[in-house]
Protein backbone atom coordinates (compact mmCIF):
# COMPACT_ATOMS: atom_id res chain seq x y z
CA UNK A 1 0.00 0.00 0.00
CA UNK A 2 2.81 2.37 1.04
CA UNK A 3 4.78 1.26 -1.97
CA UNK A 4 1.81 2.03 -4.21
CA UNK A 5 1.50 5.51 -2.61
CA UNK A 6 5.19 6.19 -3.21
CA UNK A 7 4.80 5.12 -6.84
CA UNK A 8 1.82 7.45 -7.31
CA UNK A 9 3.71 10.38 -5.74
CA UNK A 10 6.71 9.64 -7.93
CA UNK A 11 4.42 9.52 -10.94
CA UNK A 12 3.18 13.01 -9.93
CA UNK A 13 6.77 14.26 -10.22
CA UNK A 14 7.01 13.04 -13.80
CA UNK A 15 5.95 15.58 -16.29
CA UNK A 16 3.10 14.54 -18.50
CA UNK A 17 3.86 14.12 -22.20
CA UNK A 18 1.78 17.15 -23.23
CA UNK A 19 3.14 19.65 -20.69
CA UNK A 20 3.15 22.84 -22.92
CA UNK A 21 6.97 23.15 -23.17
CA UNK A 22 7.82 23.96 -26.84
CA UNK A 23 9.78 21.49 -28.89
CA UNK A 24 13.18 22.82 -30.21
CA UNK A 25 13.04 24.44 -33.77
CA UNK A 26 15.13 22.64 -36.39
CA UNK A 27 18.40 24.42 -37.27
CA UNK A 28 18.58 26.15 -40.69
CA UNK A 29 20.33 24.42 -43.55
CA UNK A 30 23.78 25.86 -44.33
CA UNK A 31 23.87 28.35 -47.22
CA UNK A 32 24.63 26.57 -50.46
CA UNK A 33 26.94 27.36 -53.34
CA UNK A 34 28.89 30.30 -51.89
CA UNK A 35 30.54 31.91 -54.91
CA UNK A 36 33.12 34.70 -54.68
CA UNK A 37 34.39 36.35 -57.84
CA UNK A 38 36.24 39.49 -58.90
CA UNK A 39 33.72 42.22 -59.82
CA UNK A 40 33.73 42.42 -63.62
CA UNK A 41 34.36 45.64 -65.62
CA UNK A 42 35.60 47.67 -62.67
CA UNK A 43 38.68 49.50 -61.42
CA UNK A 44 39.59 46.67 -59.01
CA UNK A 45 39.43 46.63 -55.17
CA UNK A 46 36.07 44.84 -55.21
CA UNK A 47 34.84 41.22 -54.89
CA UNK A 48 31.28 39.93 -55.34
CA UNK A 49 29.98 37.23 -52.96
CA UNK A 50 26.78 35.32 -53.81
CA UNK A 51 25.06 32.35 -52.22
CA UNK A 52 21.77 30.45 -52.27
CA UNK A 53 19.39 29.49 -49.46
CA UNK A 54 18.49 25.82 -48.94
CA UNK A 55 15.47 26.79 -46.83
CA UNK A 56 13.68 29.91 -45.58
CA UNK A 57 14.63 29.63 -41.92
CA UNK A 58 17.53 32.10 -41.85
CA UNK A 59 16.74 35.39 -40.09
CA UNK A 60 20.12 36.92 -40.93
CA UNK A 61 23.10 36.05 -43.13
CA UNK A 62 26.61 36.64 -41.84
CA UNK A 63 29.47 37.03 -44.31
CA UNK A 64 32.94 36.11 -43.09
CA UNK A 65 36.15 36.93 -44.93
CA UNK A 66 39.38 34.97 -44.56
CA UNK A 67 42.52 36.92 -45.40
CA UNK A 68 46.08 35.59 -45.33
CA UNK A 69 46.55 36.95 -41.79
CA UNK A 70 43.06 37.30 -40.30
CA UNK A 71 39.44 36.13 -40.28
CA UNK A 72 36.53 38.52 -39.65
CA UNK A 73 32.80 38.89 -40.14
CA UNK A 74 32.36 41.74 -42.61
CA UNK A 75 28.61 41.92 -43.20
CA UNK A 76 25.20 41.04 -41.83
CA UNK A 77 22.47 40.78 -44.48
CA UNK A 78 18.67 40.63 -44.25
CA UNK A 79 16.99 37.30 -45.22
CA UNK A 80 16.23 38.37 -48.82
CA UNK A 81 19.73 39.74 -49.53
CA UNK A 82 21.82 36.85 -50.80
CA UNK A 83 24.75 38.77 -52.25
CA UNK A 84 27.42 41.11 -50.90
CA UNK A 85 29.80 43.50 -52.65
CA UNK A 86 33.05 43.63 -50.70
CA UNK A 87 34.74 46.92 -51.56
CA UNK A 88 37.24 46.79 -48.72
CA UNK A 89 39.79 44.54 -50.44
CA UNK A 90 43.25 45.00 -51.92
CA UNK A 91 44.10 43.90 -55.43
CA UNK A 92 46.17 40.73 -55.77
CA UNK A 93 45.48 39.41 -52.22
CA UNK A 94 43.61 36.05 -52.03
CA UNK A 95 40.36 36.14 -50.02
CA UNK A 96 37.98 33.28 -49.12
CA UNK A 97 34.42 33.75 -47.89
CA UNK A 98 31.99 31.81 -45.71
CA UNK A 99 28.33 32.62 -45.14
CA UNK A 100 26.27 31.67 -42.07
CA UNK A 101 22.51 31.20 -41.84
CA UNK A 102 21.54 32.64 -38.45
CA UNK A 103 18.40 31.98 -36.38
CA UNK A 104 17.70 32.83 -32.73
CA UNK A 105 19.07 29.45 -31.66
CA UNK A 106 21.62 28.48 -34.30
CA UNK A 107 24.37 29.77 -36.55
CA UNK A 108 25.16 27.37 -39.38
CA UNK A 109 28.21 28.10 -41.55
CA UNK A 110 28.68 27.16 -45.19
CA UNK A 111 31.77 25.65 -46.73
CA UNK A 112 34.35 28.37 -47.56
CA UNK A 113 34.50 29.55 -51.15
CA UNK A 114 37.66 29.01 -53.19
CA UNK A 115 40.16 31.87 -52.70
CA UNK A 116 39.71 34.78 -55.10
CA UNK A 117 41.74 37.91 -55.91
CA UNK A 118 40.48 41.24 -57.24
CA UNK A 119 42.09 43.08 -60.15
CA UNK A 120 41.32 46.12 -62.32
CA UNK A 121 40.10 45.53 -65.88
CA UNK A 122 41.35 47.20 -69.02
CA UNK A 123 38.08 47.06 -70.95
CA UNK A 124 34.50 47.46 -69.77
CA UNK A 125 32.74 44.60 -71.58
CA UNK A 126 29.31 45.84 -70.49
CA UNK A 127 29.84 48.86 -72.77
CA UNK A 128 30.66 46.85 -75.89
CA UNK A 129 27.19 47.65 -77.29
CA UNK A 130 28.00 51.37 -77.09
CA UNK A 131 31.32 50.74 -78.83
CA UNK A 132 29.58 48.88 -81.67
CA UNK A 133 26.93 51.62 -82.01
CA UNK A 134 29.64 54.30 -82.04
CA UNK A 135 31.66 52.41 -84.64
CA UNK A 136 28.61 52.06 -86.92
CA UNK A 137 27.81 55.75 -86.54
CA UNK A 138 31.40 56.87 -87.10
CA UNK A 139 31.62 54.74 -90.26
CA UNK A 140 28.37 56.29 -91.55
CA UNK A 141 29.52 59.87 -90.86
CA UNK A 142 33.00 59.35 -92.32
CA UNK A 143 31.56 57.55 -95.38
CA UNK A 144 29.26 60.48 -96.19
CA UNK A 145 32.04 63.01 -95.54
CA UNK A 146 34.17 61.13 -98.09
CA UNK A 147 31.19 61.04 -100.49
CA UNK A 148 30.84 64.81 -100.12
CA UNK A 149 34.57 65.25 -100.74
CA UNK A 150 34.14 63.49 -104.11
CA UNK A 151 31.73 66.25 -105.08
CA UNK A 152 28.45 64.32 -104.87
CA UNK A 153 25.49 66.66 -104.37
CA UNK A 154 23.82 65.92 -101.02
CA UNK A 155 20.23 66.94 -100.43
CA UNK A 156 19.45 68.65 -97.11
CA UNK A 157 15.86 69.49 -96.20
CA UNK A 158 14.83 73.12 -95.81
CA UNK A 159 15.14 74.62 -92.32
CA UNK A 160 12.92 77.71 -92.13
CA UNK A 161 14.73 79.22 -89.16
CA UNK A 162 18.04 79.20 -91.01
CA UNK A 163 16.56 80.49 -94.25
CA UNK A 164 15.36 83.47 -92.23
CA UNK A 165 18.88 84.44 -91.06
CA UNK A 166 19.62 86.46 -94.21
CA UNK A 167 16.25 88.21 -94.00
CA UNK A 168 16.72 88.94 -90.29
CA UNK A 169 20.15 90.51 -90.82
CA UNK A 170 18.85 92.51 -93.79
CA UNK A 171 15.96 93.79 -91.71
CA UNK A 172 18.38 95.08 -89.06
CA UNK A 173 20.32 96.94 -91.75
CA UNK A 174 17.17 98.53 -93.16
CA UNK A 175 15.99 99.61 -89.73
CA UNK A 176 19.43 100.82 -88.65
CA UNK A 177 19.13 98.79 -85.46
CA UNK A 178 21.53 96.26 -83.93
CA UNK A 179 21.38 92.46 -83.83
CA UNK A 180 21.63 90.74 -80.45
CA UNK A 181 23.21 87.30 -80.52
CA UNK A 182 23.13 85.28 -77.27
CA UNK A 183 25.30 82.13 -77.58
CA UNK A 184 23.46 80.45 -74.69
CA UNK A 185 24.45 80.18 -71.07
CA UNK A 186 26.40 76.94 -71.36
CA UNK A 187 30.14 76.43 -71.21
CA UNK A 188 32.37 75.86 -74.21
CA UNK A 189 32.28 72.13 -73.37
CA UNK A 190 28.57 71.96 -74.30
CA UNK A 191 27.87 70.77 -77.84
CA UNK A 192 25.05 73.31 -78.16
CA UNK A 193 27.49 76.13 -77.37
CA UNK A 194 29.98 74.86 -79.97
CA UNK A 195 27.14 74.69 -82.53
CA UNK A 196 26.04 78.20 -81.57
CA UNK A 197 29.58 79.57 -81.97
CA UNK A 198 29.74 78.03 -85.46
CA UNK A 199 26.48 79.80 -86.39
CA UNK A 200 27.82 83.03 -84.86
CA UNK A 201 30.66 82.92 -87.38
CA UNK A 202 28.17 82.77 -90.28
CA UNK A 203 25.91 85.48 -88.79
CA UNK A 204 28.92 87.75 -88.15
CA UNK A 205 29.99 87.38 -91.80
CA UNK A 206 26.53 88.53 -92.88
CA UNK A 207 26.48 91.46 -90.44
CA UNK A 208 29.89 92.49 -91.78
CA UNK A 209 28.61 92.33 -95.38
CA UNK A 210 25.41 94.24 -94.55
CA UNK A 211 27.23 96.64 -92.19
CA UNK A 212 24.83 95.94 -89.31
CA UNK A 213 25.71 96.38 -85.64
CA UNK A 214 26.18 93.10 -83.75
CA UNK A 215 25.99 92.73 -79.94
CA UNK A 216 27.10 89.46 -78.34
CA UNK A 217 26.60 89.32 -74.55
CA UNK A 218 28.25 86.31 -72.87
CA UNK A 219 27.75 84.45 -69.64
CA UNK A 220 30.83 82.24 -69.77
CA UNK A 221 34.30 83.84 -69.85
CA UNK A 222 35.78 81.12 -72.10
CA UNK A 223 32.83 81.37 -74.50
CA UNK A 224 33.33 85.17 -74.49
CA UNK A 225 36.98 84.78 -75.51
CA UNK A 226 36.15 82.33 -78.32
CA UNK A 227 33.12 84.35 -79.52
CA UNK A 228 35.22 87.51 -79.72
CA UNK A 229 37.83 85.79 -81.88
CA UNK A 230 35.15 84.22 -84.10
CA UNK A 231 33.44 87.57 -84.77
CA UNK A 232 36.77 89.26 -85.42
CA UNK A 233 37.77 86.49 -87.86
CA UNK A 234 34.40 86.65 -89.66
CA UNK A 235 34.74 90.39 -90.19
CA UNK A 236 38.22 89.82 -91.59
CA UNK A 237 36.98 87.05 -93.91
CA UNK A 238 34.18 89.34 -95.13
CA UNK A 239 36.83 91.94 -96.01
CA UNK A 240 35.67 94.36 -93.29
CA UNK A 241 38.24 94.08 -90.46
CA UNK A 242 37.83 97.83 -89.84
CA UNK A 243 34.11 97.35 -89.08
CA UNK A 244 34.78 95.02 -86.13
CA UNK A 245 34.15 96.74 -82.79
CA UNK A 246 36.00 95.00 -79.93
CA UNK A 247 33.31 95.98 -77.41
CA UNK A 248 30.52 94.39 -79.49
CA UNK A 249 31.36 91.02 -77.89
CA UNK A 250 31.41 91.34 -74.12
CA UNK A 251 31.24 89.37 -70.88
CA UNK A 252 28.25 90.23 -68.69
CA UNK A 253 28.18 87.94 -65.63
CA UNK A 254 28.21 84.24 -64.84
CA UNK A 255 25.05 84.59 -62.69
CA UNK A 256 22.11 83.09 -64.58
CA UNK A 257 19.37 85.58 -63.71
CA UNK A 258 21.70 88.57 -63.52
CA UNK A 259 22.66 87.71 -67.10
CA UNK A 260 19.00 87.45 -68.09
CA UNK A 261 18.30 90.85 -66.47
CA UNK A 262 21.26 92.44 -68.26
CA UNK A 263 20.23 91.09 -71.68
CA UNK A 264 16.62 92.16 -71.03
CA UNK A 265 17.87 95.66 -70.25
CA UNK A 266 20.00 95.66 -73.39
CA UNK A 267 17.00 94.66 -75.54
CA UNK A 268 14.70 97.24 -73.95
CA UNK A 269 17.28 100.05 -74.38
CA UNK A 270 18.67 99.20 -77.82
CA UNK A 271 15.41 97.90 -79.36
CA UNK A 272 17.29 95.45 -81.64
CA UNK A 273 15.75 94.46 -84.98
CA UNK A 274 16.79 90.83 -84.60
CA UNK A 275 17.55 88.55 -81.67
CA UNK A 276 19.33 85.23 -81.88
CA UNK A 277 19.06 82.89 -78.88
CA UNK A 278 21.10 79.86 -79.86
CA UNK A 279 22.75 77.40 -77.48
CA UNK A 280 22.13 76.08 -73.98
CA UNK A 281 19.34 77.73 -72.03
CA UNK A 282 17.62 77.05 -68.76
CA UNK A 283 14.75 78.80 -66.94
CA UNK A 284 15.75 82.21 -68.31
CA UNK A 285 14.80 81.20 -71.89
CA UNK A 286 11.29 82.66 -71.67
CA UNK A 287 12.48 85.76 -69.76
CA UNK A 288 14.76 86.56 -72.72
CA UNK A 289 12.44 85.48 -75.54
CA UNK A 290 9.33 87.18 -74.19
CA UNK A 291 11.15 90.46 -73.56
CA UNK A 292 12.55 90.28 -77.08
CA UNK A 293 9.07 89.63 -78.49
CA UNK A 294 7.69 92.64 -76.63
CA UNK A 295 10.37 94.90 -78.16
CA UNK A 296 9.15 93.84 -81.62
CA UNK A 297 12.33 92.08 -82.79
CA UNK A 298 12.42 89.14 -85.21
CA UNK A 299 13.62 86.24 -83.08
CA UNK A 300 15.46 83.11 -84.12
CA UNK A 301 16.05 80.65 -81.29
CA UNK A 302 17.49 77.19 -81.01
CA UNK A 303 18.40 74.80 -78.23
CA UNK A 304 18.83 71.11 -77.53
CA UNK A 305 17.02 71.36 -74.20
CA UNK A 306 13.60 69.72 -74.63
CA UNK A 307 12.38 71.62 -71.57
CA UNK A 308 13.08 75.06 -73.06
CA UNK A 309 11.94 74.37 -76.63
CA UNK A 310 8.22 75.00 -75.90
CA UNK A 311 9.08 78.46 -74.53
CA UNK A 312 11.09 79.36 -77.61
CA UNK A 313 8.46 77.98 -79.98
CA UNK A 314 5.85 80.10 -78.20
CA UNK A 315 7.79 83.36 -77.99
CA UNK A 316 10.05 83.31 -81.09
CA UNK A 317 9.39 83.57 -84.83
CA UNK A 318 11.66 80.65 -85.74
CA UNK A 319 13.00 77.86 -83.55
CA UNK A 320 15.74 75.38 -84.37
CA UNK A 321 14.69 72.17 -82.67
CA UNK A 322 17.46 70.03 -81.19
CA UNK A 323 19.74 68.72 -83.92
CA UNK A 324 18.73 71.53 -86.33
CA UNK A 325 20.97 73.70 -84.16
CA UNK A 326 23.90 71.37 -84.86
CA UNK A 327 23.03 71.27 -88.55
CA UNK A 328 22.98 75.05 -88.83
CA UNK A 329 26.65 75.67 -89.57
CA UNK A 330 26.57 73.09 -92.39
CA UNK A 331 23.31 74.53 -93.72
CA UNK A 332 24.54 78.11 -93.71
CA UNK A 333 28.07 77.50 -94.98
CA UNK A 334 27.09 74.71 -97.45
CA UNK A 335 30.53 73.20 -96.94
CA UNK A 336 30.49 69.66 -98.41
CA UNK A 337 32.38 68.17 -95.46
CA UNK A 338 29.83 69.50 -92.97
CA UNK A 339 26.89 68.47 -95.18
CA UNK A 340 28.35 64.95 -95.40
CA UNK A 341 28.26 64.57 -91.63
CA UNK A 342 24.60 65.65 -91.69
CA UNK A 343 23.75 62.79 -94.03
CA UNK A 344 25.62 60.43 -91.72
CA UNK A 345 23.44 61.64 -88.84
CA UNK A 346 20.27 61.01 -90.84
CA UNK A 347 21.29 57.42 -91.59
CA UNK A 348 22.31 57.00 -87.95
CA UNK A 349 18.75 57.92 -87.00
CA UNK A 350 17.49 55.33 -89.46
CA UNK A 351 19.63 52.68 -87.72
CA UNK A 352 18.19 53.74 -84.34
CA UNK A 353 14.64 53.55 -85.73
CA UNK A 354 15.31 50.06 -87.08
CA UNK A 355 16.80 49.00 -83.73
CA UNK A 356 13.71 50.32 -81.93
CA UNK A 357 11.36 48.33 -84.18
CA UNK A 358 13.44 45.13 -83.83
CA UNK A 359 13.79 45.65 -80.05
CA UNK A 360 10.03 46.15 -79.64
CA UNK A 361 9.34 42.99 -81.64
CA UNK A 362 11.85 41.00 -79.57
CA UNK A 363 10.30 42.30 -76.36
CA UNK A 364 6.89 41.10 -77.50
CA UNK A 365 8.26 37.71 -78.56
CA UNK A 366 10.22 37.23 -75.31
CA UNK A 367 6.92 37.33 -73.43
CA UNK A 368 5.96 34.02 -75.10
CA UNK A 369 7.21 31.11 -72.93
CA UNK A 370 8.69 29.27 -75.91
CA UNK A 371 10.69 32.34 -77.01
CA UNK A 372 12.01 33.48 -73.63
CA UNK A 373 15.60 33.32 -74.91
CA UNK A 374 14.99 36.63 -76.72
CA UNK A 375 15.27 38.34 -73.35
CA UNK A 376 19.03 37.53 -73.45
CA UNK A 377 19.27 39.25 -76.84
CA UNK A 378 17.51 42.29 -75.36
CA UNK A 379 19.98 42.32 -72.47
CA UNK A 380 22.70 43.23 -74.98
CA UNK A 381 21.00 46.59 -75.56
CA UNK A 382 21.03 47.59 -71.89
CA UNK A 383 23.87 49.77 -70.64
CA UNK A 384 25.66 50.14 -67.34
CA UNK B 1 51.02 76.97 -85.83
CA UNK B 2 48.36 78.93 -83.97
CA UNK B 3 45.74 76.55 -85.40
CA UNK B 4 47.74 73.34 -85.82
CA UNK B 5 48.65 72.97 -82.14
CA UNK B 6 45.08 73.40 -80.79
CA UNK B 7 43.78 71.00 -83.48
CA UNK B 8 46.42 68.41 -82.54
CA UNK B 9 45.57 68.79 -78.82
CA UNK B 10 41.84 68.36 -79.57
CA UNK B 11 42.50 65.29 -81.74
CA UNK B 12 44.73 63.58 -79.16
CA UNK B 13 42.59 64.49 -76.14
CA UNK B 14 39.32 63.69 -77.95
CA UNK B 15 40.44 60.19 -78.88
CA UNK B 16 42.01 59.65 -75.44
CA UNK B 17 38.80 60.63 -73.63
CA UNK B 18 36.79 58.38 -75.96
CA UNK B 19 39.05 55.43 -75.13
CA UNK B 20 38.91 56.37 -71.43
CA UNK B 21 35.14 55.80 -71.41
CA UNK B 22 35.71 52.08 -72.12
CA UNK B 23 38.65 51.58 -69.75
CA UNK B 24 37.75 51.14 -66.06
CA UNK B 25 41.38 50.76 -64.92
CA UNK B 26 42.42 53.14 -62.07
CA UNK B 27 45.00 54.80 -64.34
CA UNK B 28 42.22 55.71 -66.78
CA UNK B 29 39.87 56.92 -64.00
CA UNK B 30 42.70 58.94 -62.45
CA UNK B 31 43.44 60.55 -65.81
CA UNK B 32 39.76 61.51 -66.19
CA UNK B 33 39.76 63.11 -62.71
CA UNK B 34 42.95 65.00 -63.55
CA UNK B 35 41.51 66.45 -66.78
CA UNK B 36 38.35 67.65 -65.01
CA UNK B 37 40.64 69.52 -62.57
CA UNK B 38 42.49 71.05 -65.53
CA UNK B 39 39.18 72.30 -66.96
CA UNK B 40 38.42 74.07 -63.66
CA UNK B 41 41.86 75.69 -63.61
CA UNK B 42 41.54 76.87 -67.24
CA UNK B 43 38.10 78.27 -66.34
CA UNK B 44 39.61 80.24 -63.46
CA UNK B 45 42.14 81.85 -65.83
CA UNK B 46 39.36 82.68 -68.31
CA UNK B 47 37.48 84.48 -65.52
CA UNK B 48 40.30 87.05 -65.49
CA UNK B 49 39.60 87.73 -69.19
CA UNK B 50 35.89 87.98 -68.42
CA UNK B 51 36.50 90.46 -65.61
CA UNK B 52 38.70 92.51 -67.92
CA UNK B 53 35.93 92.62 -70.52
CA UNK B 54 33.39 93.59 -67.84
CA UNK B 55 35.51 96.53 -66.61
CA UNK B 56 36.34 97.72 -70.16
CA UNK B 57 32.72 97.52 -71.33
CA UNK B 58 31.22 99.41 -68.38
CA UNK B 59 33.99 102.01 -67.98
CA UNK B 60 33.70 102.79 -71.72
CA UNK B 61 29.93 103.17 -71.31
CA UNK B 62 30.40 105.62 -68.42
CA UNK B 63 33.11 107.55 -70.27
CA UNK B 64 30.94 107.97 -73.39
CA UNK B 65 27.79 108.65 -71.34
CA UNK B 66 25.82 106.03 -73.31
CA UNK B 67 22.20 105.25 -72.52
CA UNK B 68 21.93 103.73 -69.03
CA UNK B 69 25.54 104.68 -68.13
CA UNK B 70 24.60 105.15 -64.46
CA UNK B 71 23.76 101.43 -64.23
CA UNK B 72 27.32 100.76 -65.31
CA UNK B 73 28.57 102.79 -62.31
CA UNK B 74 26.46 100.56 -60.03
CA UNK B 75 27.90 97.46 -61.73
CA UNK B 76 31.48 98.62 -61.31
CA UNK B 77 30.93 99.61 -57.65
CA UNK B 78 29.31 96.21 -56.99
CA UNK B 79 32.29 94.44 -58.57
CA UNK B 80 34.81 96.37 -56.43
CA UNK B 81 32.81 96.07 -53.17
CA UNK B 82 32.25 92.31 -53.63
CA UNK B 83 35.91 91.72 -54.45
CA UNK B 84 37.14 93.79 -51.48
CA UNK B 85 34.75 92.05 -49.02
CA UNK B 86 35.60 88.62 -50.42
CA UNK B 87 39.35 89.16 -50.33
CA UNK B 88 39.34 91.01 -46.99
CA UNK B 89 36.82 89.03 -44.92
CA UNK B 90 36.83 85.64 -46.66
CA UNK B 91 34.09 83.63 -48.37
CA UNK B 92 33.33 81.03 -45.69
CA UNK B 93 29.74 80.39 -44.53
CA UNK B 94 28.87 83.08 -42.01
CA UNK B 95 31.14 85.69 -43.62
CA UNK B 96 29.87 89.11 -44.73
CA UNK B 97 29.98 87.96 -48.36
CA UNK B 98 27.82 84.94 -47.54
CA UNK B 99 25.38 86.65 -45.16
CA UNK B 100 25.01 90.08 -46.72
CA UNK B 101 25.96 89.99 -50.40
CA UNK B 102 24.80 86.46 -51.18
CA UNK B 103 21.88 85.76 -48.82
CA UNK B 104 20.48 89.30 -48.57
CA UNK B 105 21.18 90.68 -52.04
CA UNK B 106 21.86 88.02 -54.67
CA UNK B 107 19.31 85.39 -53.59
CA UNK B 108 16.34 87.84 -53.40
CA UNK B 109 17.33 89.40 -56.75
CA UNK B 110 17.53 85.96 -58.38
CA UNK B 111 14.18 85.04 -56.82
CA UNK B 112 12.66 88.25 -58.23
CA UNK B 113 13.85 87.46 -61.73
CA UNK B 114 12.58 83.90 -61.41
CA UNK B 115 9.20 85.17 -60.17
CA UNK B 116 8.87 87.43 -63.23
CA UNK B 117 8.84 84.20 -65.25
CA UNK B 118 5.26 83.57 -64.10
CA UNK B 119 4.08 86.80 -65.76
CA UNK B 120 6.03 86.03 -68.93
CA UNK B 121 4.41 82.60 -69.01
CA UNK B 122 0.97 84.19 -68.85
CA UNK B 123 1.70 86.62 -71.71
CA UNK B 124 3.38 83.90 -73.82
CA UNK B 125 0.49 81.51 -73.20
CA UNK B 126 -2.00 84.17 -74.32
CA UNK B 127 -0.14 84.52 -77.61
CA UNK B 128 0.38 80.78 -78.12
CA UNK B 129 -3.18 79.77 -77.39
CA UNK B 130 -4.79 81.89 -80.06
CA UNK B 131 -5.92 79.06 -82.30
CA UNK B 132 -4.98 80.55 -85.67
CA UNK B 133 -3.56 77.37 -87.14
CA UNK B 134 -4.32 73.66 -86.75
CA UNK B 135 -1.13 73.16 -84.73
CA UNK B 136 -1.98 76.05 -82.41
CA UNK B 137 -5.50 74.65 -81.94
CA UNK B 138 -4.03 71.23 -81.09
CA UNK B 139 -1.64 72.90 -78.62
CA UNK B 140 -4.54 74.78 -77.06
CA UNK B 141 -6.65 71.62 -76.60
CA UNK B 142 -3.70 69.59 -75.24
CA UNK B 143 -2.72 72.37 -72.82
CA UNK B 144 -6.32 72.77 -71.68
CA UNK B 145 -6.63 69.03 -70.97
CA UNK B 146 -3.28 68.84 -69.14
CA UNK B 147 -3.87 71.98 -67.04
CA UNK B 148 -7.39 70.94 -66.05
CA UNK B 149 -6.29 67.37 -65.38
CA UNK B 150 -3.63 68.55 -62.94
CA UNK B 151 -6.01 70.47 -60.66
CA UNK B 152 -8.84 69.10 -58.44
CA UNK B 153 -11.54 70.88 -60.41
CA UNK B 154 -10.61 68.79 -63.48
CA UNK B 155 -11.45 65.55 -61.68
CA UNK B 156 -14.67 67.14 -60.44
CA UNK B 157 -15.71 67.95 -64.05
CA UNK B 158 -14.89 64.47 -65.34
CA UNK B 159 -13.30 61.66 -63.35
CA UNK B 160 -11.19 60.43 -66.28
CA UNK B 161 -9.62 63.85 -66.99
CA UNK B 162 -6.54 63.36 -64.72
CA UNK B 163 -5.89 60.02 -66.47
CA UNK B 164 -6.22 61.66 -69.88
CA UNK B 165 -3.82 64.44 -68.84
CA UNK B 166 -1.33 61.83 -67.64
CA UNK B 167 -1.68 59.96 -70.96
CA UNK B 168 -1.03 63.15 -72.97
CA UNK B 169 2.16 63.74 -70.96
CA UNK B 170 3.45 60.18 -70.91
CA UNK B 171 2.59 59.02 -74.47
CA UNK B 172 2.44 61.66 -77.26
CA UNK B 173 4.54 64.19 -75.33
CA UNK B 174 7.15 61.58 -74.37
CA UNK B 175 7.28 60.23 -77.94
CA UNK B 176 8.04 63.71 -79.32
CA UNK B 177 10.62 64.33 -76.58
CA UNK B 178 12.40 61.06 -77.35
CA UNK B 179 12.49 61.85 -81.06
CA UNK B 180 14.19 65.17 -80.25
CA UNK B 181 16.58 63.52 -77.77
CA UNK B 182 17.66 60.90 -80.36
CA UNK B 183 18.45 63.65 -82.83
CA UNK B 184 20.27 65.67 -80.18
CA UNK B 185 22.36 62.67 -79.11
CA UNK B 186 23.39 61.80 -82.67
CA UNK B 187 23.95 65.46 -83.53
CA UNK B 188 26.12 65.79 -80.43
CA UNK B 189 28.23 62.78 -81.39
CA UNK B 190 28.56 64.00 -84.99
CA UNK B 191 29.53 67.50 -83.87
CA UNK B 192 32.08 66.07 -81.43
CA UNK B 193 33.50 63.89 -84.20
CA UNK B 194 33.74 66.89 -86.55
CA UNK B 195 35.53 68.93 -83.87
CA UNK B 196 37.91 66.06 -83.04
CA UNK B 197 38.72 65.43 -86.71
CA UNK B 198 39.18 69.16 -87.32
CA UNK B 199 36.31 69.40 -89.85
CA UNK B 200 34.43 71.89 -87.68
CA UNK B 201 36.88 74.66 -86.80
CA UNK B 202 34.63 77.56 -85.86
CA UNK B 203 35.62 77.25 -82.20
CA UNK B 204 39.22 78.13 -83.10
CA UNK B 205 38.23 81.74 -83.72
CA UNK B 206 40.71 83.87 -85.61
CA UNK B 207 44.43 83.78 -86.06
CA UNK B 208 46.85 82.75 -88.78
CA UNK B 209 47.89 79.20 -89.57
Amino acid sequence: MIALLILLLAAGQVAPLDSGVPALAPPPAPPGAVRAFDTPNDAGKSINVRWSAADKLAETWLVERTEPDSVKVIASNKPGEMSYLDEDVRDGIPYAYRVAAVTAADTVWSEPSPAVTSSPQFFNLSRINILIAMAIFFVLVIYYIETAKKGKNLFVRRIAGLDAVEEAVGRATEMGKPIVYVPGLGSVADIATIASLNILGEVAKKTAQYDSALLVPNRDPIVYTVAREIVKESYTKAGRPDAFKPDSVFFVTSEQFAFAAAVDGLMVREKPATNFFLGMFWAESLVLAETGAQTGAIQIAGTDSVFQLPFFITACDYTLIGEELYAASAYLSREPLLLGSLKGQDYGKMVILLTLVIGSALLLLSRLPALGFFSHVLGFFSTR
Amino acid sequence: MKRTIPLAIVLIMGITMMVQFFVPHPVSVGFYDLTTKWIRIVGAFALVLGTGSFIMFHSDKVRRRRQGWYYSIVSLIALVVTAVIGLGWGIRPGSILQNVIYASVLVPLNATMFAILAFYMASAAYRAFRARTREAALLLVAAFVVMLGMVPVGAAIWGKLPELAEWVLSVPNMAAKRAIIFGVALGGIATSLKVILGIERGWLGGGKQ
